[in-house]
């Protein structure tokens, strides 16, 4: 195997994530879930989390699709427990542009274990597939800020 | 391969000259990835012989007008090249007249035709229509969309293991009376089964129903006779059968299309045209609204000629020979689970999964090696869902492919073994 360009697309991390995924199961006590599908390609993430007072306590994913987004989402899971919706957002902001091909992104240790998903961004038919459980994060995010209503455009305005 | 041809005589027959065959096709000497393209996607749509690519060049550089309109020279030699074309069309299918034969942008287009002009005229509320869990989404859901208006019901015939319909069902489907059409796929593009079509039809007929036959993957590739198969329409596309995109036909039988009420209102499909109503133009021209493609009929009718002059049966025979050589080359790699019937019962379409890799992750890995094969719902989600998966990856073969493409699949396949087999 001599080719750069497909050993940088899969890295051993993200195959590792890809067999042995984390935080993939159901969370009973959730307080959101989202069903993302990718319509192309029938990839899927029922990504749950747990949300209180704008902070993500616990989170589980289960899906069906190529290693690569089932390894963005497993890495993208192990980032966001305890964190804020607004970081969620930023990680979110931050990974999608690494996959635009942002190498100050790419570098950023903000993104753990995402970043040895650089390589998808010489794979442009590739990149939604990373992106999916992205996708449903922020759909996530976006339904429990609406649910809210008052309160959540209270605690943007602080 | 050195020259000992006598000695060993090819064993499949009719043969195909594939090497021949291949000249052809300017596309496939293209490099991918650094690699002599192997193309074996030619279910998703066929390449292009330089006698098509000819053939549109010649009609824009020497005959282009519109059709059935001017009076002048050009359009007299459009018109002419047009229903030419329709001509041929029509005889590759062995239609009775080309007056049966209505150009469209694609089998899509053709089977939301009939959906819409004979479904919108024929059914009614306790109506049934016929589907199958097999067909594409083009066979699918303009059904879904004509029962909505009207209020008919979608019946299905139900898939076994090995790709087959299950037909023992239709005889109790029929009984209750309601079928009004039946739609089943010629060769399912997902699974590569040819469907006893002609079986299907006598007991449809039989139950006083229609029987529409989606013949996207069955055109270019059999010889085709719409009468002896028993249909009452036939939809195809000329992208799949080596045509340009955006060209299509749908064959009518005579007295069920002289029924049927105009498709699309406009140019092209009138007689007259009066304040409040028009009279319609004759058939097949009251199906065709608007200025038509074309150089998209012609170049299907220069690609018809094309396969008419390589033999649809070496074709077929070529297809079913790959099949076979594709399906035990394939089910001797480790962790490969295949669908779809034995070679005998399949065109050139061999959909697999492998144990250790999605179907998107192999095709990303073939395409590095210069392999095109698809990966996804192939359009036919119920297929997924009778077998349970998500996607399948999908290889298929045409007059152009080689066995040498099949073994490149195969250590393509070795590949994506060695990178995503356990470590």
């Amino acid at each position: 195997m001599t080719d750069i360009q497909l050993n940088s697309l899969y890295q051993q991390l993200i195959l590792e994530h890809y067999r042995k995924p984390r935080n993939r199961g159901v969370l009973e006590d959730r307080t959101v879930e989202v069903h993302m599908r990718n319509p192309a390609c029938g990839d899927e993430i029922r990504l749950q989390l747990k949300i209180e007072d704008g902070v993500i306590r616990d989170l589980r994913f289960l899906g069906e699709g190529c290693s690569i987004s089932q390894a963005s989402t497993s890495m993208m899971t192990t980032i966001l427990k305890d964190r804020s919706l607004e970081e969620a957002i930023a990680l979110t902001r931050r990974f999608t542009q690494m996959m635009h091909g942002d190498r100050a992104a790419a570098r950023d240790r903000a993104l753990k274990d995402l970043r040895a998903l650089k390589g998808v961004a010489k794979f442009p038919i590739r990149v939604k597939c990373a992106l999916l459980g992205f996708d449903a994060l922020q759909e996530a995010v976006r339904q429990t800020r609406s649910e809210r209503g008052g309160t959540a455009s209270a605690e943007a305005g602080g | 391969m050195s020259g000992t041809g006598a000695a060993t005589a090819p064993l499949q027959s009719p043969v195909l000259d594939v090497e021949r065959v291949r000249r052809d096709f300017p596309i496939l000497g293209e490099r991918v990835n650094g690699y002599p393209i192997a193309y074996l996607d030619s279910a998703a749509t066929a390449q292009k012989p330089r006698a098509v690519l000819a053939a549109l060049r010649d009609y824009y550089e020497s005959q282009n007008a519109n059709v059935h309109r001017g009076l002048h020279e050009l359009s007299r030699r459009a018109t002419e090249a047009y229903e030419a074309a329709r001509t041929t069309v029509a005889e590759w299918i062995g239609a009775p007249s080309p007056s049966e034969v209505i150009f469209t942008r694609g089998t899509t287009e053709s089977i939301n035709l009939v959906a819409t002009s004979w479904g919108s005229a024929n059914l009614g509320p306790g109506d049934e229509i016929l589907l199958t869990e097999m067909e594409h989404h083009s066979n699918l859901v303009p059904w879904q969309l004509v029962a909505k208006r009207t209020g008919a019901k979608l019946r299905y015939l139900q898939i076994d293991g090995d790709g087959r319909l299950i037909l023992e069902a239709l005889p109790g489907i029929l009984a209750g009376g309601g079928v009004r059409i039946a739609a089943v796929g010629h060769v399912s593009n997902a699974l590569g089964t040819i469907n006893p079509v002609r079986e299907i039809a006598e007991e449809v007929h039989a139950a006083g129903a229609l029987l529409l036959v989606d013949g996207a993957q069955g055109a270019g590739h059999h010889r085709v006779d719409v009468r002896e198969l028993g249909a009452d329409f036939y939809a195809f596309s000329g992208h799949k059968m080596c045509g340009p995109t955006g060209s299509g036909a749908l064959w009518v039988r005579g007295e069920v299309l002289e029924e049927m009420p105009p498709y699309q209102g406009g140019g092209e499909m009138i007689e007259f045209v009066r304040r409040h109503e028009s009279t319609w133009a004759d058939l097949p021209h009251k199906f065709e609204a608007g200025t038509p493609n074309i150089a998209g009929a012609i170049g299907m009718a220069a690609a018809v000629k094309y396969l008419g002059g390589v033999g649809p049966e070496k074709i077929l025979a070529h297809e079913q020979s790959l099949a076979e050589y594709a399906l035990e080359a394939l089910g001797e790699v480790p962790g490969i689970r295949l669908f779809g019937p034995p070679a005998a019962e399949r065109a050139g379409i061999l959909s697999f999964r492998m144990d250790v890799a999605h179907p998107h992750d192999i095709s990303t890995v073939l395409d590095r090696e210069g392999i095109a094969i698809r990966a996804g719902h192939h359009c036919a989600q119920l297929v997924m869902e009778r077998y349970g998966v998500g996607a399948m990856a999908r290889a298929s073969f045409y007059l152009y492919t080689t066995q040498e493409e099949v073994d490149r699949l195969v250590k393509g396949l070795g590949t994506v073994r060695s990178i995503f087999g356990a470590p």
